[in-house]
């Protein structure tokens, strides 16, 4: 075939082109899996019998703040990285911010502890159980961020893959927030942060598979 | 910035709010470049230039498919340039070639040279059309081929107005993904 009557095919009765298509898709699938993960949280594992106290809506909104936080800088990193060239524009060692965050107040939190109470502080009652959690109930929110990256033209694979983890063990994060009792800072820097990082490392290795296109 | 870039962003606008004759300008000017892009870097890692032809197509489709994806506040150059070398490392990982030898290059190389010469790549456009579902075949055929409207193509077809819109999108995608296929050599 000739080029030129590939481009004339592709140029008859031509559509105009929805300007905001990439942001919208990410934003809605994004939206729309927070609802999923927060459904999935609440009918496997239920919300904690304690949530309408003072001590645990404290520590909800710390989890909640941090979750919402990654996810936040994610997608606006993941509307760049749909996008053909989209990675020259980013600092993706930002995304690392929220993180810094809670391990700085875990350690502060840890300092005026005494230290027999470390270990009780890290591992919590349930650690095993979020070790878990957060993984598993990303898988949904994981598929759906690829698919709406897949919408529009990722070129460093790799990267836009590992945002999609990132984003999808944020949301997760979240709606897992609202079952676990385990209340101290340094249990979530480890365990919240520890299992997110978790999401982002399979993410980059799915990415060159998943989003090809 | 370069006059070039100006000129084809200026293009690239009016095509993506539905200018057809932009757009077929636009189109025609990236695969001139393409086409010089693509030889010089075939023939730099010592693979023969008989295959630059499919990649320009290969480049041209998905310019034309993700053009959904140009953020209209940035310039035209480095996103055409991502595009070319996306392909380009696609290519080459299908028909397993060495990626190492792959230099890296600057984004404004892609806009370089202008080479015309009307080339023909090794594929027939009309029977891998063949491998479409109906749908997509007979959308394609009379809006893009015959330049029927989309309602007279929709009434051809027996699908609705929208149904001619999405089955044109899906089997021009579809068609890239042949022609992928058909390149692996």
């Amino acid at each position: 075939m000739k080029t030129d009557d590939l481009v004339a095919l592709l140029s008859t009765n031509l559509e105009p082109v929805d300007r905001n298509a990439v942001v919208r898709t990410l934003c809605v699938a994004i939206a729309a899996v927070a609802i999923a993960a927060i459904g999935i949280a609440f009918a496997g594992l239920g919300f904690r019998p304690d949530l309408t106290t003072t001590r645990a809506l404290i520590f909800l909104a710390v989890k909640v703040a941090f979750a919402i936080g990654v996810t936040g800088l994610s997608l606006a990193y993941l509307t760049r990285l749909a996008r053909p060239s989209g990675e020259r524009k980013i600092l993706p060692l930002l995304v690392a911010a929220p993180f810094l965050v809670i391990v700085v107040l875990a350690a502060i939190s840890l300092g005026s502890a005494p230290r027999a109470h470390w270990e009780r502080m890290i591992m919590g009652d349930e650690w095993l159980e979020c070790l878990l959690s957060i993984p598993i109930i990303a898988i949904v929110p994981f598929a759906v961020s690829i698919w709406a990256v897949r919408k529009g033209a990722p070129t460093n694979l790799s990267r836009a893959g590992a945002f999609a983890g990132l984003i999808a063990g944020g949301v997760s994060a979240m709606a897992y927030a609202l079952h676990c009792t385990d209340d101290s800072l340094p249990f979530i820097a480890v365990w919240y942060g520890g299992t997110i990082v978790l999401c982002t490392l399979a993410g980059a290795a799915l990415g060159p598979r998943l989003l090809r296109w | 910035m370069t006059t070039l870039e100006i000129e084809l962003k200026a293009l690239m606008l009016a095509s993506l709010d539905g200018d057809a004759a932009s757009h077929h300008s636009l189109l025609d000017q990236l695969s001139r470049r393409l086409r010089a892009y693509y030889k010089a870097k075939l023939a730099a890692i010592g693979r023969g230039t008989s295959e630059a032809e499919d990649l320009v197509q290969e480049a041209v489709l998905a310019i034309h498919l993700k053009r959904h994806t140009y953020d209209r506040g940035e310039p035209l150059t480095p996103w055409v340039h991502a595009i070319a070398r996306y392909k380009l490392i696609d290519f080459l990982r299908r028909n397993r070639a060495s990626l190492a030898d792959v230099p890296i290059d600057a984004a404004d190389e892609v806009m370089a040279d202008d080479d015309h010469t009307g080339a023909e790549s090794t594929y027939d456009i009309r029977r891998l059309m063949g491998r479409l579902p109906k749908g997509m075949q007979c959308a394609i055929e009379a809006v893009k081929l015959d330049g029927l409207s989309v309602a007279e193509a929709a009434k051809r077809c027996g699908l609705s107005e929208s149904g001619v819109k999405v089955n044109i999108h899906r089997g021009l995608k579809t068609l890239a993904a042949l022609i992928a296929r058909e390149t692996r050599t």
